[in-house]
């Protein structure tokens, strides 16, 4: 995203979101025109589990300047374990950026279930609004993918 | 030590326990010292090298070698055997087709730090009483013998052997190592000066893969890497970012896996401190899951392939540490 | 070259208010690949989806995307109208520009971009999306029931009227599980025995049904439509095939000092017993623990009167393995144990008994041959308490944070039959609240108060303490009038919360079903999924799913059955093809994807590869079976080599999706 003179910093942010829950948490707060920034661009998965490290990089590679993934709450996967394993990963994955110096806050996990749509919007506000606040990725950027 | 190596091997290999020998041989210099296997009595007699330059880990050579004819004799250190199990617990190495002798480890000498000193043209060394006493082209130099070990000798985590066939001297004990004291400086530090850091070290990246050809854990038939079609393909680091990805990736690949051995670091031609990444989620594993060493054992469950119902929550890493 | 259609909805003014669709189809128009690019009104609709047909038909369509409402909303729509117009469903793609985009969002110009951007992503997936084809499974035309009770026989007995065969499987030595213990049933106050035994008799007399008694389910492979089961029939030492029930054995058994678990350990039995007598199957079983024969060798008492020669002391423990389209679990609920109770001396005085206790006391097959004795002098108790809630709607963790649901209405029916039976017997209830929601059973419970004169005390009761004349001194507090109130009680009954069995949990990893954190197995949906487990082919029946009282159990357990009949009427099911799958070449055979795998689905094998230098070597590849995958991806992060991969959701198309919306 752009950074110039006259208009305030917008952040690219990445929300991946597995099917059963966030996704359809997502839905909800629309449902409920419950309003999230429009920096938000949600991918669907099936469930946390599927979600990559890889992603997560390739997002930021390409120009994202924060990333959120969101699965069910602990015990109510739809597949009973995902989100356990996603909780693992994204932990030592979101440490190991952190020993980087990658800035913390350009990740993070929340978990969103099916009928938490204002908890949806209300993360998607409050996570905008700290990414803004730490500025465009430069930390994790690929030079050749920065915007003009 | 070699003198009783090449006994054992001869005798193994006469009287048909094994078929092949994997051990080292000399390169061009005396610290030259590479992985090489060996069919004969002969061969043996006048190649084979077992001396305190020798630290390769010959375990990721016996995912290959395991799958020919007959069976194999390997030496192995007590690190490299953290590495063997962890093969035979993923299944990449046919325990029966390997004889193990467990050899007594280092600590192994590390010849840039010799020639830090200045030493060069070195034809070989004695160790004295922890003198390191250097033949060189140039006449016998000294230098302390401690001084002149590799790093990751310096912060050895066990001298127990966790598999073996057979053992030449006696098995040693697991110890408590120092192992995480670099990390642990590194997660007093500020961000910035963590990425100051990794940036001036990974810069310097200049994508040999001798980190990933050397690693035990490593060995998939297909690198993601290597491969065109998995989306991160990529031969050169062009960029910053592709410098970060390659080791982050590859860091996360193997934790969980990695049993700590530090041939990476050993290995990298740029010297960048590569072991410290892994041993960063070693750390991590540790204190947020329970203690685990992989390679301890062929059972266990590895961390990321495991949970617990009351695992902490991702935030954990923004709760803590320096910021 | 792909030839990509773009279908942009208005919904209406829903999308179209916030969200400039003409220009959203205009500029998707310019992407790589997309030759048509249209908006409509409504999509949805017949007309719109005659749109998309006939773009497809029109322009040789390789893929769609729609850009509209949810893909949880209507992705199945799109996906039928693609396969009528001859497109493989799974060339489709949903953009969510409603419920992610237009109803969130107030300004048009960012709405606009926003929605172009998550238009871009799903043009992007569609690019690399693969046809595929939902693969198929037979139907193994068997169903197993786990557990007895009269969930597991009216499970039992449905299924096998459908004319397919049930195996139930049945812990203890008889079927008939807690309604066989209770005496009379509310609100109709019939007897329980005679209600339930012809049920159990007609389930061992059906040619379709087969009752494993006294065994237990102990591994479960396999997914819908083919499970295989080993079940352990446990080894009762007494040939079931020969052993006629004629009950010699257990009258002549010396050892007659067994706490009987029929009647709540009110009284003894003896080591060789018949639960009761009209157990299914009347088989007889020795307990090891206290047969003189089996712990010391000596006895053979019942070996030696069995005319048909049943006896086998050397019994084992027998595994036999079954396979099943559809398995239902009825496996029941359990009183909690009051032993910390120790407010109501549930531990120190015989007169304080459980509900399921007061059952037997009073049943004509129970101890006392039906007359309602006190346990410590059989004396006719004068004055009764019952405490309701005892564990149950407790916020600390001696007891359950549910309603048991079943106490209010037993209750009513214990002090109405004493009040009948024993008019001199003063009754005191003591509850929260009375919760009689159910046909008939606020009339009943009225008739309780009113027709009886039992009384009703809402509060509850602090202390019991049991006192040196035999009295039992209740203390309690009346809510209504505000005051503390002594009763010096002959009895006390304590309607002690049900909790599921301690079988469940473990067959509920067995099964790899979901539960909740009181242990009761979670249905698929709370509301219109209420019998089936989110595991599919497992269906749940009875009190294992939540407290129920005996019409609600039945009315599950044959709504479970027809569930299970919808399943085995079947020849094949079709599978849902987005699943993982794992190339080959590249898997290093390192079990991390099976270590991952919730549904088992994920095998090695052995498998010759060519190699390079025209060897052929012997490599362990993953081999994921498609139709017991459910596609979550674990394993495709597990795996370090990138070889696993999931259909729908592949690695290249999630990236493609990242890439156009970064770019």
């Amino acid at each position: 995203m752009q950074v110039n003179e006259n208009k305030e910093f917008e952040p690219l942010i990445v929300a991946f979101c597995c099917n059963w829950c966030s996704y359809a948490g997502a839905d909800l707060s629309g449902t409920n025109r419950l309003n999230y920034p429009t920096n938000v661009k949600i991918i669907r998965v099936p469930c946390s589990c599927r979600v990559n490290p890889m992603f997560i990089l390739r997002a930021f590679q390409r120009g994202a300047d924060g990333v959120i993934l969101c699965g069910c709450h602990p015990g109510d996967c739809h597949y009973t374990s995902g989100n356990y394993f996603t909780r693992r990963r994204m932990t030592l994955l979101f440490s190991m950026l952190d020993f980087l110096g990658i800035e913390r806050d350009r990740t993070r996990v929340e978990w969103v279930s099916a009928a938490e749509g204002a908890k949806f919007a209300a993360t998607m506000n409050e996570f905008t609004e700290s990414v803004k606040k730490l500025g465009p990725n430069r930390r994790l950027e690929d030079l050749r993918c920065r915007k003009q | 030590m070699q003198e009783a190596m090449i006994n054992k091997a001869k005798q193994l290999l006469a009287d048909g326990t094994v078929n092949r020998v994997i051990g080292w041989k000399r390169g061009e210099f005396a610290y030259d010292i590479t992985p090489a296997v060996f069919e004969s009595a002969e061969e043996l007699d006048s190649e084979f090298v077992y001396d305190d330059f020798t630290s390769a880990n010959v375990s990721k050579y016996l995912v290959k070698e395991c799958k020919k004819e007959g069976r194999i004799l390997a030496f192995l250190k007590p690190c490299d055997t953290y590495s063997f199990n962890q093969l035979i617990k993923e299944h990449r190495v046919v325990r029966e087709n390997v004889y193990i002798v467990g050899i007594p480890g280092g600590p192994k000498l590390d010849a840039e730090k010799i020639k830090a000193k200045g030493i060069t043209g070195i034809l070989g060394v004695k160790n004295e009483n922890y003198t390191l006493k250097i033949d060189t082209v140039y006449g016998e130099e000294t230098m302390p013998f401690y001084e002149a070990i590799l790093d990751k000798c310096a912060s050895c985590k066990s001298k127990k052997h966790v598999v073996y066939d057979e053992l030449i001297g006696e098995d040693g004990d697991v110890l408590d190592s120092n192992r995480f004291d670099m990390v642990e400086k590194l997660e007093n530090m500020s961000a910035q000066e963590r990425y100051d850091f990794w940036r001036e070290q990974l810069s310097k990246c200049i994508r040999c893969n001798a980190c990933r050809n050397v690693c035990p854990a490593c060995t998939c038939e297909k690198c993601v890497f290597d491969n065109p079609n998995s989306g991160v393909e990529n031969k050169a680091p062009a960029d910053s970012f592709e410098e970060n990805m390659f080791h982050i990736i590859r860091a996360f690949h193997v934790a969980g896996r990695c049993t700590d051995c530090g041939e990476c670091s050993r290995v990298c031609p740029q010297n960048i401190p590569l072991h410290l990444l892994n041993r960063k989620f070693i750390k991590d594993i540790n204190s947020l899951y329970g203690e685990y060493q992989a390679g301890e054992d062929t059972t266990s469950r590895a961390p990321l392939n495991d949970y617990n119902k009351d695992d902490c929550e991702a935030s954990i890493v923004h709760e803590r540490g320096v910021e | 070259m792909q030839r990509i259609g773009v279908f942009v909805c208005h919904c209406g003014t829903n999308i179209a208010a916030t969200v400039d669709v003409k220009t959203v189809a205009e500029t998707l128009g310019h992407e790589p690949g997309v030759v048509i690019s249209q908006d409509y009104q409504y999509m949805c609709s017949e007309s719109g989806q005659n749109l998309v047909k006939n773009a497809i038909k029109e322009h040789n369509l390789t893929g769609v995307v729609v850009c509209s409402c949810s893909p949880r909303m209507h992705e199945n729509t799109f996906r039928k109208a693609a396969a009528a117009a001859g497109l493989n469903p799974y060339l489709v793609e949903i953009a969510n520009i409603r419920e992610q985009c237009s109803w969130i969002h107030k300004d048009i110009a960012t709405a606009t971009e926003k929605a172009v951007i998550l238009g871009k992503a799903a043009v992007a997936k569609v690019h690399l999306n693969a046809p595929l084809t939902a693969g198929e499974s037979p139907v193994a035309k068997r169903a197993l029931v786990i557990g007895g009770g009269i969930a597991g026989i009216q499970t039992a007995l449905d299924i096998a009227e459908a004319g397919f065969d049930v195996d139930i499987v049945e812990k203890n030595p008889t079927i008939g599980g807690k309604m066989a213990q209770i005496d009379k049933t509310f609100p109709t106050l019939d007897c329980a025995a005679c209600i339930l035994t012809p049920k159990m008799v007609e389930a061992s007399q059906n040619e379709h049904i087969t009752i494993h008694s006294f065994s237990e389910v102990t591994d479960v492979k396999g997914f819908v439509g083919n499970f295989t089961v080993t079940i352990k029939k446990k080894a009762r030492y007494v040939d079931e095939t020969k052993c006629t029930g004629c009950g010699l054995c257990t009258e002549k058994c010396p050892m007659k000092k067994v706490p009987n678990e029929f009647n709540m350990g009110l009284d003894n039995r003896s080591a060789i017993y018949i639960p009761f007598a009209q157990a299914v199957p009347k088989v007889a079983t020795i307990d090891p623990n206290y047969c003189m024969m089996m712990k010391t060798g000596k006895c053979g008492a019942c070996s030696k009167v069995c005319s048909v020669g049943a006896i086998d002391y050397k019994q084992q423990d027998k595994f036999i393995e079954q396979k099943y389209g559809a398995i239902v679990v009825a496996t029941g609920f359990n009183p909690i144990n009051l032993d910390k109770y120790d407010e109501f001396a549930y531990n120190q005085c015989p007169d304080v008994v459980t509900s399921l206790e007061l059952e037997r006391l009073m049943n004509a097959a129970g101890p006392n041959g039906g007359t309602l004795l006190r346990p410590s002098d059989k004396t006719h108790p004068h004055k009764i308490v019952f405490v309701q809630c005892v564990g149950s709607r407790c916020d600390d963790s001696k007891g359950k944070p549910y309603c048991s649901k079943i106490c209010c209405m037993y209750t009513a029916k214990h002090a109405m039959l004493i009040r009948e039976k024993y008019p001199d017997t003063e009754v005191y209830v003591f509850y929260i609240d009375v919760r009689t929601p159910g046909k008939n059973f606020d009339e009943f419970y009225r008739r309780a108060v009113e027709q009886y004169n039992v009384h009703y005390i809402k509060g509850m009761v602090g202390k019991v303490t049991p006192r040196s004349d035999g009295k039992i001194d209740v203390q309690a507090s009346d809510l209504l009038a505000n005051e503390q109130l002594h009763i010096d009680a002959d009895m006390v009954v304590l309607a002690a919360a049900i909790e599921p069995d301690k079988t469940a949990r473990p067959l509920a990893t067995m099964l790899t079903t979901q539960m909740d954190t009181n242990d009761f197995f979670t249905e698929a949906h709370p509301k219109l999924r209420p019998v089936e487990s989110a595991t599919a082919g497992i269906f749940l029946s009875g009190a294992c799913q939540g407290p129920k009282d005996i019409p609600e159990t039945v009315a599950q357990a044959s709504a479970a059955a027809a569930k299970a009949i919808g399943l085995l009427v079947k020849n094949s099911i079709t599978c849902n093809p987005c699943v993982a799958h794992s190339d080959e070449l590249m898997c290093n055979g390192c079990s991390s994807c099976e270590k991952v795998c919730p549904y088992g689905a994920i095998t090695y094998i052995d498998k010759e590869f060519r190699m390079p230098d025209r060897t052929t070597a012997l490599r362990r590849v993953a081999s994921v079976n498609p139709a017991v995958c459910q596609g979550c991806g674990a394993c495709t992060v597990a795996c370090p080599s990138g070889a696993m991969d999931l259909n729908g959701f592949s690695n290249s198309q999630i990236m493609a999706e990242v890439d156009a919306i970064c770019k």
